[in-house]
C-alpha cells in the first residue's frame, strides 16, 4: 500500500501547475501519477508517528495472534544490536502468526535525516511506527508496571498472556520468548 | 475473600522482594568515593552542611541525559544554597560507551560549566548499589539523624523533550516537599532512559 502524504501532492501540484498552460488535462494527470510514485517511494516516505493513545490499543489483541513489541531508538546501541533478531522473527514466524511491531522512540525531527535512512540501510521489514510522547513517566507504567524506563525494552503478548522484558535478547531468547507465547 | 486477599497480599509481598534491586525509598543510602572530572575525589561525607543530596546517574552520550543537562544546572543553582547539591554520577563502562569515558566527561561537562560534580563510577560499583538502571535516574537523599535515607527516585520532571511543556517537576517538588520537612508526594516516578551499560 502507498500512503501518499498530502504534504507530497501539494508540491508535486506545486510542481506542475508551472507546466499548465502547455499541457492538457490527460497528460497532467499521468505526469503527476509518476511524479507522485517517485517521490512518495523515496524521500517522501514516512513512518506513522503516534501518542501514547494511539498506541496503547496495539498493545493487547483479540485475535490469534502473537505480537512483539519492541521499544527502541536510532541511537540506543544495545536496541541497534537486537534489531536483526526481531527481524528474523518477523521474517521466519510470519506464517505461524506473530507481528513484530517496532516503536522507535527518536525524535520525530529526526525521522526524516536519521530513522528513515537507518530503515534503509538496515532494510528493515517489521512495521514500524514512532511514539511520539514526551510524557514518558505517565505511560511507562502503562506498558508495563515493572519498567524502569530504560530501552530496549519488549513486550510479547497473545490474547491469554504477556510478558515484559526489560533486557538486550539473543536471538534464541527471543524465539523461546515467541515460542512460549505460541498455542 | 479474606482468604483470597491474604494470598494476593502475599504474593506482592513476594514479588516485590524478588524483584527488589537496590534502593527502595525510606532505605538508607551508602556514601561512595568517586573521582571528579577536576582529578579530585568527592564524598557526601565532604559536605558536612548538606541536608541531603540529588545524587543523578547520568552520562554524556544518552539523549535523555543530555536533554535534562540545563535543568540540572538550575537545580544544582537553585537547591544547593538551600542544602541540596547535585552530584552526578556516570555508571556507564567507557569500553562499552566509548562516549562515556573519563576524557569524554571532562569535556562534556566543560562545555555545559556543570556547576556539580560529574563523577565517574569507575569499575560500575556505585550504580547496582544504588539500583540505578537507566541515564538519568535521579535518587534525593535526605539526612536525618546524621544518616542519609532515600527519599525520592525516579525522573526530573515529566517532559524531557521540552521543559516549557513540564507539568509536574518530579525532583524540584520533592526537594521543596523536604525542605518544607514534609514527604514528597510521588515517592517514585519513572521515565524513558538509556540503559545503564555494563558487563553483567
Amino acid at each position: 500500500m502507498i500512503i501518499i502524504p498530502a504534504a507530497v501532492n501539494n508540491f508535486v501540484t506545486c510542481l506542475l501547475i508551472g507546466l499548465n498552460k502547455h499541457y492538457i488535462l490527460k497528460e497532467m494527470i499521468l505526469i503527476k501519477i509518476i511524479l507522485l510514485l517517485i517521490f512518495s517511494t523515496t524521500a517522501f516516505s514516512q513512518i506513522p508517528t503516534v501518542d501514547f493513545e494511539q498506541l496503547e490499543p496495539r498493545l493487547t489483541t483479540s485475535s490469534d495472534s502473537v505480537y512483539v513489541v519492541n521499544f527502541w531508538a536510532t541511537w540506543c546501541v544495545p536496541c541497534v544490536k537486537e534489531l536483526p533478531e526481531f527481524e528474523k522473527i518477523n521474517q521466519l514466524y510470519a506464517e505461524k502468526k506473530v507481528r513484530v511491531l517496532l516503536v522507535s522512540l527518536d525524535n520525530p525531527r529526526h525521522i526524516e535525516s536519521r530513522v528513515l535512512p537507518f530503515i534503509d540501510e538496515h532494510d528493515l521489514k517489521s512495521e514500524i511506527i514512532l511514539l511520539d510522547d514526551p510524557r514518558s513517566s505517565s505511560w511507562i507504567p502503562r506498558v508495563d508496571d515493572s519498567w524502569s524506563g530504560a530501552i530496549p525494552a519488549t513486550v510479547i503478548f497473545n490474547r491469554n498472556t504477556r510478558s515484559f522484558y526489560e533486557q538486550v535478547f539473543t536471538y534464541e531468547e527471543l524465539e523461546n520468548a515467541v515460542i512460549s507465547k505460541l498455542n | 475473600m479474606k482468604k483470597n486477599m491474604l494470598l494476593l497480599v502475599l504474593v506482592l509481598i513476594a514479588f516485590n522482594y524478588v524483584s527488589a534491586q537496590g534502593y527502595q525509598v525510606g532505605d538508607k543510602a551508602a556514601d561512595f568515593r568517586l573521582k571528579n572530572v577536576d582529578g579530585s575525589f568527592v564524598s557526601m561525607r565532604d559536605y558536612q552542611d548538606a541536608k541531603g543530596f540529588v545524587v543523578v546517574f547520568t552520562c554524556n552520550h544518552c539523549p535523555y541525559a543530555v536533554a535534562y543537562e540545563d535543568r540540572l544546572i538550575e537545580i544544582d543553582k537553585k537547591y544547593r544554597p538551600k542544602g541540596f547539591p547535585v552530584i552526578a554520577i556516570n555508571p556507564n563502562d567507557p569500553s562499552l560507551s566509548p562516549q562515556d569515558s573519563y576524557e569524554h566527561m571532562q569535556v562534556r561537562a566543560r562545555e555545559k560549566g556543570f556547576t556539580f560534580p560529574y563523577l565517574f563510577d569507575d569499575g560500575q560499583e556505585v550504580f547496582p548499589v544504588y539500583g540505578a538502571t537507566r541515564t538519568p535516574h535521579v535518587f534525593l537523599l535526605n539526612r536525618k539523624n546524621n544518616e542519609l535515607t532515600v527519599a525520592y527516585i525516579g525522573a526530573i520532571d515529566d517532559n524531557y523533550r521540552d521543559v516549557s511543556a513540564v507539568r509536574e517537576k518530579f525532583l524540584a517538588n520533592a526537594i521543596d516537599a523536604l525542605l518544607a520537612g514534609a514527604d514528597p508526594d510521588p515517592q517514585f516516578t519513572t521515565a524513558i532512559g538509556c540503559t545503564i551499560k555494563a558487563d553483567n
